[in-house]
Formats: structure tokens, C-alpha cells, sequence
């Protein structure tokens, strides 16, 4: 254990510069956002994680935006474990019926002011499953969205850049009060 | 017709069933397909796959489950999504059908037992399920799962879908294992099509399957010492499985690969640099991992957690003919690469390893050899990829045909069936994920552990949620 901890001194940081945020996330942010939220809820952000139907190919990149090279935390945002910890919803997957309730439930257990981001290609609309008997729809459908995230799945640096938007937005004191 | 089902009696029926309760075949799949129900064996010694059918009279068969406890769930989906009645069966429970509230859960009674219901949300990111805890102080009585809540009706989609259509969805039934489905349901429908893709596909697909493989070994060995708190194991094993994902990005374009395979043989060549590539990752791993395996070993702390945790006995895994990390880490010397295997892996030398533990120790240890083996296949698959195409033209052949696959994915092995009509169109299919069969040993496995032993056990296992509720 000893050489591994040694070496992270003499080795540089394997994590990347953040990316531009997302031009199309920012403009549909300022539609949705309302104004008194992002005062209140500054720069630091917990996000809860629900998983409403993924096939679990979005989870995957989701878990790796917590590896070393993307190393979410350094922006200031965190996965809590309870959504009455959370400013943040993300939501994954093409609402199932079988999670339709249970997703309506932790959006009524989230504090406000509360996001909702939909992520994924299937969470924007069923995507590939829509039509489906086992499938309410996309997100939604079932609770009210801020944020887009597309992609089958987004890669970590796509979602970066969405989460990236949201900080710009929330930080931006300008047109507050 | 490619794949031979031979239809039986119902005394046909009940002597697979005794078969299977006798340990001399292992239950593959069991699936309706209205009006008939099919069941899949594997013969161990002959390594070879008989699917044999059961037309059903008034909607019933008789039931696998009353004598062999594998079947059980099956039957259950079965009702739930084909309507079709198991006579005789123990447990006459939905399963992934919802509708019925409140579930009525299986009593466990008994001096000092509480419960603990946790899910179908859960405190990490991962897929939604309830597990329903009995327990005695710190100890777990009984576990029990109820699964199905990312049901998506997958096998109903693909109902009439173009081959490509549902190839897609077959790549989305468990995302961690999008190569290992894909592939299967190119196997499939090349089976039922009698083509075969060509060599250098067959390569390409075997190596995205090892890439996939040892992406997910590297976060899932991270994750097990996470879930024991030793972070810096995930932390390192995370850098490899991100350096594995960058790689298959730059050489097929997708970090998860998805839809690359495809029937008739891959998408996409790999890109011109990319063995550069993926013999540079494989340097990169063979300097880091042995490191990590060495730390594993030797951190007495960790140890203490996983080894004796979580035990799933020999016996459970020969009788649920569990697949994977799970079953060869019980003592069960199965991989669908060599039995009853498929192109290229014939050409290629790999050992399956095999431990009789069966604790969360065990489960990690068989990762680690795996990650060995995956090195040096794809060795072999680079220094051999042959030139040549790398698809041939899949076209309807003008009547109802059927075709089999059963591929080693990084958990286990996948089954798919499936059905093309005279069109080409898709007339039906049977995705089988690994987890059907390890799911249920996992409520075995937790018995007299702790509770804050779970999610180590849980892990270890890393069943899939969504390739299970499909």
C-alpha cells in the first residue's frame, strides 16, 4: 500500500479540466429555473440519484463521473443517499410503471426548492421503449423537468457539461431580485 | 429451422422436470410463447442444449417448480406476462407484474424478529429493487427480493420489430453487458438464419466481449473493497475500468460499445491505431493491477470482511446452475465460452478458474483470475486477428425460423432465443440474463450474516436489476 500512496505524490493528478458548459443545457435552464431557487440554493449542489427503468448503461457513467479523472466533487457537487437531502434529482431511464409511484414519492420527499434532470436518451421520452405497456413514458411524464441530459448512454464529460450548465446558472447573480 | 425443439407430452414434460430435480441436467430458461411453453436443459457431459415444448391445454403445464425450486420464478413471470398457468406450482405470487398491492411477502414469525424493507430506492446509485429484511438483532433470519420494478417489457417490444430494431433493444436489456447481448442475439439470429459472420468479426466480437469483461471486473472489485470501506482500491481499480472505456471508445467508438455488434458481424472495424491502443492499456493494466491484487491480499482489515461472508453453498449453485463469478466461485466449473462455447473462443486457450469457497473472498478472487485471463485472450486475438470482412448480409430466407445463443457476459451466461418469420421480422424472443439464476442464491447466501454485511454480499454478487426485469 505504502509504494501505491507514494506514488499519487510524484504522479500528477490524473483529473481533467472541466468542459465548456453546454450552450443548449444553459438556454433551457433559463426557461425553466425559477429565479428564487437559484438564490437559495447556491453553488453547492446534492444531487439524489433515481433510477426510474435504465437498463443501467447511464448508472455506469454515472458512477465514473466520480472516478479520478472527472472527480465530480471538486465543483462542489455530491450523490446523497436520501432524497431529503437533495437539491437535485436525477432521474435515469424510461419511467416503468412498476417506478412510476416510487419516483412520484421521492420527488414528494425532495425539499424545494428543488431540479429535476432527466438523463438519457430513454428519460427524455421512453426513447427506445417508448410504446411499451410496462412504460409510463419519459421523466416528464410523471414529475416536472428542468434539465435534459441526452445521450445512450451520455458520456461522463456530456454529463459534466450539463451539471456544469446548472452551477453556471445557479451561480449567476445576475437578473436575481 | 436451425434450432431442433422437440415438442413432448406432458410425461415428457415431467421426466425433464425429474431430470432437472436429479441434478442430471441443468435448467437453462423456461419461457411461454403462446399456446406452447419452452424449456431449455444443458447436459453438462455431452455439453449440449435441448429445448423441448410443451403445448399447454387450457393454459396449463405442469409445473418445473413444484419439484425443482429453479423454475419458480420463471413460472411466475410466465403467468405474469404470458398468462399461462403453472398446475402444481408452490408460489402463485406476480412477479413482475405490479398490480397487485400491498405484496403479500412470505411470512417469517419468531421470538425478537423485526424487519428492515429497504428499496425499491436505495441510498447508492443503483437499480431500483426491494429486499425485505427479517433479522434478529444485527442478524439476517431471512431475506426476501422482489424484483421486476425496471420491467420494461422488452420481449413484448421486439414483437414484429425489424432484426436491427431489436437488436438495439437486446443491447439495452442490462447495459453493463451490451456486448455480451448483443453478441448472443447475433448468435442467435444467425442461427436461425444459418450464417455465420466472418473470422475477423468473430475476433472483433470476442474482443469487445474481454474489453467488456474486464471493465466491469475492474469496478466491481472496487466497489466489493468500497463497500468494506477500503476506498483506495476503488479509487485505483476505478483509473483502469475509465483507461478500459477509453479505450473501447477509440477503438469501437462507444465507451460501452453498444450496438457495435450486430447481426451478421460487427458495425464497425476498429479504428486504425486502436491494437496500438489496446495493447497499451493492456501494459498499462498488467503494470497497475498486480499491485491491487497484492493490497487485496494483504490488507488484513478487508480480508476479515469478505472472507467467510456471504457463503453460497456447492450445492445451490449446481442446482440453480448458477452462472459466472457465482457459480465457479461455489465450486461450478461452467463458462458458456467453452461449453458449449462459440467461434472464436475454440481458437483461443483460457482456463476457467474455479474456487470452492463460495464467500464474497471467493467472488473477488475469481474476478481477479478472470481480469488474467481476459489479458491474455485478447493477446491472442490481436496477434491472430485475421484480415478479411467483417459482415455479411443478413437476409430473410422466406420461412419461420428459430435460432439459440448462449454467451459467457462478464456475470454469467445469457440465453437468447428467438424467432424470425418468413418477413425477417421478429415473431419472438426469450432474453435469459445470468442473474435469474443468482438472484435467489443471493437471499441463500445473506442468511446469519450481519445486515451491514448486505451490500458487500450484494455487491459481490452485482446481479442486474434491469436484465433480470427485462
Amino acid at each position: 500500500m505504502r509504494t501505491t500512496l507514494l506514488e499519487s505524490f510524484t504522479h500528477g493528478p490524473l483529473t481533467e479540466p472541466p468542459p465548456e458548459p453546454d450552450e443548449a443545457a444553459l438556454a433551457e435552464l433559463a426557461r425553466n429555473v425559477d429565479r428564487a431557487a437559484r438564490a437559495r440554493l447556491g453553488r453547492s449542489l446534492s444531487i439524489r440519484e433515481v433510477d426510474a427503468g435504465s437498463c443501467n448503461g447511464c448508472e455506469l457513467e454515472i458512477h465514473a463521473l466520480s472516478n479520478a479523472f472527472y472527480d465530480l466533487e471538486r465543483f462542489g457537487l455530491r450523490f446523497v443517499a436520501s432524497p431529503r437531502h437533495a437539491d437535485v434529482l436525477m432521474v435515469t431511464g424510461p419511467v416503468t410503471k412498476n417506478m412510476r409511484e416510487a419516483l412520484l414519492r421521492t420527488y414528494q420527499a425532495t425539499p424545494d426548492p428543488k431540479w429535476v434532470i432527466a438523463l438519457g436518451t430513454c428519460a427524455v421520452d421512453g426513447g427506445l421503449f417508448a410504446g411499451s405497456n410496462a412504460v409510463v413514458g419519459g421523466v416528464s411524464d410523471v414529475v416536472p423537468v428542468d434539465l435534459h441530459i441526452r445521450g445512450c448512454p451520455p458520456s461522463p464529460s456530456q454529463i459534466l457539461k450539463g451539471l456544469i450548465s446548472l452551477l453556471e446558472h445557479v451561480s449567476s447573480k445576475s437578473g436575481i431580485f | 429451422m436451425a434450432l431442433a425443439r422437440t415438442t413432448v407430452t406432458a410425461d415428457g414434460w415431467r421426466q425433464a422436470t425429474d431430470q432437472l430435480a436429479a441434478g442430471s441436467r441443468t435448467l437453462l430458461g423456461l419461457w411461454g410463447d403462446p399456446p406452447n411453453v419452452h424449456m431449455a436443459l444443458f447436459d453438462e457431459t455431452s455439453s449440449k442444449i435441448a429445448v423441448i415444448s410443451y403445448a399447454c391445454e387450457n393454459g396449463t403445464y405442469p409445473s418445473v417448480g413444484a419439484d425443482h425450486p429453479p423454475a419458480i420464478r420463471l413460472e411466475r413471470t410466465i403467468r405474469d406476462l404470458n398468462g399461462l398457468d403453472a398446475a402444481g406450482a408452490p408460489d402463485n405470487r406476480p412477479w413482475l407484474d405490479h398490480a397487485q398491492q400491498p405484496y403479500p411477502f412470505l411470512p417469517a414469525e419468531g421470538e425478537g424478529l423485526h424487519q428492515i424493507a429497504v428499496g425499491p430506492v436505495h441510498a447508492g446509485i443503483i437499480e431500483p429493487g426491494h429486499f425485505r429484511f427479517t433479522a434478529n438483532g444485527e442478524h439476517v433470519v431471512r431475506l426476501e427480493q422482489r424484483l421486476g420494478y425496471v420491467h420494461k417489457g422488452i420481449e413484448a417490444l421486439m414483437q414484429g420489430a425489424t432484426l436491427a430494431a431489436a437488436a438495439k433493444l437486446a443491447a439495452r436489456t442490462s447495459g453493463d453487458s451490451t456486448v455480451a447481448y448483443s453478441y448472443a442475439f447475433a448468435l442467435a439470429a444467425e442461427d436461425a438464419l444459418q450464417i455465420s459472420a466472418p473470422p475477423r468479426a468473430a475476433y472483433l466480437r470476442a474482443l469487445m466481449a474481454e474489453l467488456e469483461r474486464l471493465a466491469n471486473h475492474f469496478g466491481d472489485i472496487g466497489a466489493i473493497c468500497n463497500d468494506a470501506s477500503f476506498s483506495i482500491m476503488h479509487a485505483h481499480c476505478g483509473i483502469l475500468r475509465e483507461r478500459t472505456l477509453r479505450a473501447a471508445e477509440a477503438c469501437f467508438g462507444h465507451r460501452l460499445m453498444m450496438d457495435a455488434i450486430v447481426p451478421g458481424g460487427v458495425a464497425r472495424d476498429i479504428s486504425p491505431g486502436g491494437v496500438a491502443l489496446v495493447q497499451e492499456l493492456l501494459a498499462e493494466v498488467r503494470r497497475a493491477f498486480p499491485r491491487l491484487v497484492e493490497l487485496y491480499d494483504n490488507t488484513a482489515s478487508l480480508q476479515d470482511r469478505t472472507v467467510t461472508t456471504g457463503i453460497v453453498k456447492p450445492e445451490y449453485a449446481h442446482q440453480f446452475g448458477a452462472g459466472g463469478y457465482v457459480g465457479r466461485a461455489s465450486g461450478r466449473a461452467f463458462d458458456a465460452r467453452r461449453s458449449p462455447g462459440y467461434p472464436p473462443y475454440g481458437d483461443l486457450t483460457f482456463e476457467v478458474p474455479v474456487l470452492t469457497a463460495g464467500d464474497v473472498d471467493a467472488r473477488v478472487w475469481i474476478r481477479i483470475r478472470e481480469v488474467e485471463q481476459s489479458l491474455a485472450l485478447i493477446d491472442q486475438i490481436l496477434g491472430r486477428l485475421p484480415a478479411g470482412g467483417i459482415s455479411v448480409a443478413v437476409e430473410p430466407d422466406g420461412t419461420i425460423c428459430e435460432g439459440l445463443a448462449l454467451v459467457e457476459a462478464f456475470r454469467g451466461d445469457v440465453l437468447i432465443w428467438l424467432r424470425l418469420d418468413e418477413t425477417g421480422r421478429v415473431a419472438g424472443c426469450h432474453l435469459r440474463d445470468a442473474s435469474w439464476f443468482q438472484w435467489p442464491l443471493l437471499e441463500t447466501a445473506v442468511e446469519g450474516n450481519i445486515v451491514a454485511d448486505f451490500p458487500l454480499c450484494n455487491k459481490s454478487f452485482n446481479c442486474s436489476y434491469s436484465g433480470h426485469d427485462k
